[in-house]
């Protein structure tokens, strides 16, 4: 755990050394921002709704863009040779990778809290729908993460890294949206797999275990899949 | 200096950086890129893996640091198996991998900081390290700065003060000196000296100088095999040297030519004039005595007695051209 939090570190300077942390925050903060203020002001309506609905729109760009570095770019420069005979395991390795993308994003999320408290002073908030609202977004973010780090562990290129990782993303995020077009059976199967159909159960409030479960699962399969890339050990 | 290198002695008391290879295989496919190679490298030996690209040197160093898993075969380091036992194993060894790697956006200092705590010395020691390594690689004035700005010759010093910072009997080094200028080249073959008198250091090039300059053994591996093991010294002796020796005397040398052939010696050149004659002799043994008692016995001026020295470069040529 000590190794994999020290990774953790290194890649979290990484962002913030770079512009890369801080465009991601503040674009986010803008975007987020007035897709709270818009149904406040000119709506007359306390609600996260339409915020919590962008920024899952956001992450399906986002989070791939942070993710697609993590190992192509150590694999092109030749760096995954040092990480992988230092006396860590693969999967610390891939943990670390992913503590770090979460982390940043809790960030990102955890500066929102402004609006949370904007609004609480404001008017009525449902603080169930908040709190469901917080957890799915957090949990969307560490599935697209996972998801976004296991793209970059099948290639040395960046930009493919990330077409890649969006694509797998933008797919589950379609899911629920094409159940009208296939049959009940597999429209079923579609919409269980969908990444928004679950964030939109937990913005009702209501903290189904079915949902976390299910980004979990999805977490842990891109996981899996990362560690037997790696244990291929692609030049 | 010999303080700060200085191998810690293991445990059982046995001595420690030995790497023992049995019958190792390793395949891309059905490629075989190293193929059923044995050897030995005893502790604080200095071993060069010497061959053209592609002949498996770099993948046998990456199933010794356990970054790849053998096919077939054993890799014992130390008495461990890299297949049980592979973080014992990579807590024995540093690595230095080809063409240097190095997290190119960090700081200096942050970066030796980073694989202190990788390889997993306590956080108090870490300063400690990192002051030793500085000193032992000369990292003074590069300790603040990107790694991105420094010279080539400043990031391999920074490589190789990665790969020795948690203190390993073992070092792995491919390529150490590549793409360096020849000064640079001068200043890490010293290190590497120093290096190698308290540490198993295994080294990869494929520049044949550089063998002669800093190991105490050859390995030549040729197409994934090991054509050639020993003193680089025996192996100019074994190979083309030593076979050719250059013998010279006073006036014409007919005559002596005549009696070099009787005696079953082989005259490889020969160049006879009035005033000196020179001929090219080559044989199995070492005929040097015999050609001074010639000399001796039919009265013949020897101008030039001189047995060639075998050149590592018609070695390697000659083993590796096939």
């Amino acid at each position: 755990m000590h190794h994999t939090w020290t990774l953790a570190r290194r890649e979290l300077r990484a962002y913030f050394d770079g512009p890369a942390a801080y465009v991601v925050l503040s674009v986010f903060l803008a975007i987020t921002g007035w897709f709270f203020a818009n149904p406040l002001f000119l709506q007359n309506e306390a609600s996260l709704r339409s915020m919590f609905n962008i920024a899952s729109f956001v992450f399906l760009f986002f989070v791939p863009a942070l993710t697609m570095s993590s190992f192509a770019e150590e694999r092109r420069a030749g760096t995954l040779e040092l990480l992988l005979t230092f006396p860590v395991r693969d999967w610390q390795v891939i943990l670390g990778k992913l503590l770090s993308v979460s982390l940043l994003l809790l960030v990102a999320i955890g500066l929102t809290l402004f609006y949370v408290i904007t609004l609480s002073i404001l008017g009525d908030l449902d603080f169930g729908a908040t709190l469901g609202g917080y957890l799915g977004l957090f949990l969307l973010g560490l599935t697209y993460g996972a998801i976004g780090i296991c793209a970059s562990s099948l290639t040395r290129n960046q930009i493919v890294a990330f077409i890649l990782g969006f694509g797998i993303i933008f797919a589950f995020f379609l899911f629920d949206k094409i159940v009208d077009f296939v049959g009940p059976d597999l429209g079923a199967i579609l919409q269980f797999l969908s990444t928004d159909y679950h964030f939109e159960n937990l913005m009702r409030g209501v903290i189904d275990s079915r949902d976390v479960v299910f980004y979990l699962s999805l977490s842990g399969f891109a996981f899996l899949v990362t560690n037997y890339n790696l244990a291929r050990r692609p030049e | 200096m010999e303080d700060i290198l200085h191998s810690e002695a293991d445990h059982n008391g046995t001595s420690v950086g030995t790497i023992n290879v049995r019958g190792l295989t390793k395949s891309y496919g059905p490629e075989r890129a190293v193929d059923n190679i044995t050897f030995d490298v005893r502790p604080g030996e200095v071993v060069g893996f010497l061959g053209p690209n592609g002949a498996g040197k770099t993948t046998t160093m990456k199933v010794i640091t356990g970054y790849l898993i053998p096919t077939e075969g054993t890799v014992l380091v130390d008495g461990m198996d890299v297949r049980a036992d592979t973080l014992a194993i990579r807590r024995r060894i540093g690595y230095l991998p080809e063409s240097t790697p190095l997290y190119r956006e960090m700081v200096t200092y942050d970066y030796l900081e980073f694989v202190a705590a990788m390889r997993g010395i306590a956080k108090e020691r870490r300063g400690a390290r990192i002051k030793e390594m500085t000193h032992a690689c000369g990292l003074h004035d590069v300790l603040g700065k990107k790694i991105d700005t420094l010279s080539k010759g400043y990031r391999q010093r920074v490589g190789l003060a990665q790969a020795m910072i948690h203190n390993p009997p073992i070092l792995i080094l491919d390529e150490p000196t590549s793409g360096l200028d020849p000064n640079q080249i001068v200043e890490i073959r010293e290190l590497i000296r120093k290096i190698g008198r308290e540490k198993t250091v295994v080294l990869s090039t494929h520049i044949l100088p550089e063998v002669q300059a800093s190991c105490d053994r050859v390995l030549i591996i040729h197409k994934g095999k090991i054509v050639a093991d020993g003193t680089p010294r025996l192996l100019q002796e074994n190979f083309v040297g030593g076979r050719r020796v250059r013998y010279s005397i006073r006036g014409d040398g007919s005559e002596a030519a005549a009696v070099l052939a009787d005696y079953g010696i082989n005259i490889l050149e020969r160049d006879i004039a009035e005033d000196e004659s020179r001929f090219v002799l080559s044989s199995r043994r070492d005929i040097r005595d015999q050609l001074f008692q010639l000399a001796v016995d039919h009265n013949w001026a020897l101008t030039q007695l001189h047995r060639e020295e075998g050149n590592l470069e018609d070695v390697f040529r000659q083993l590796t051209s096939a």
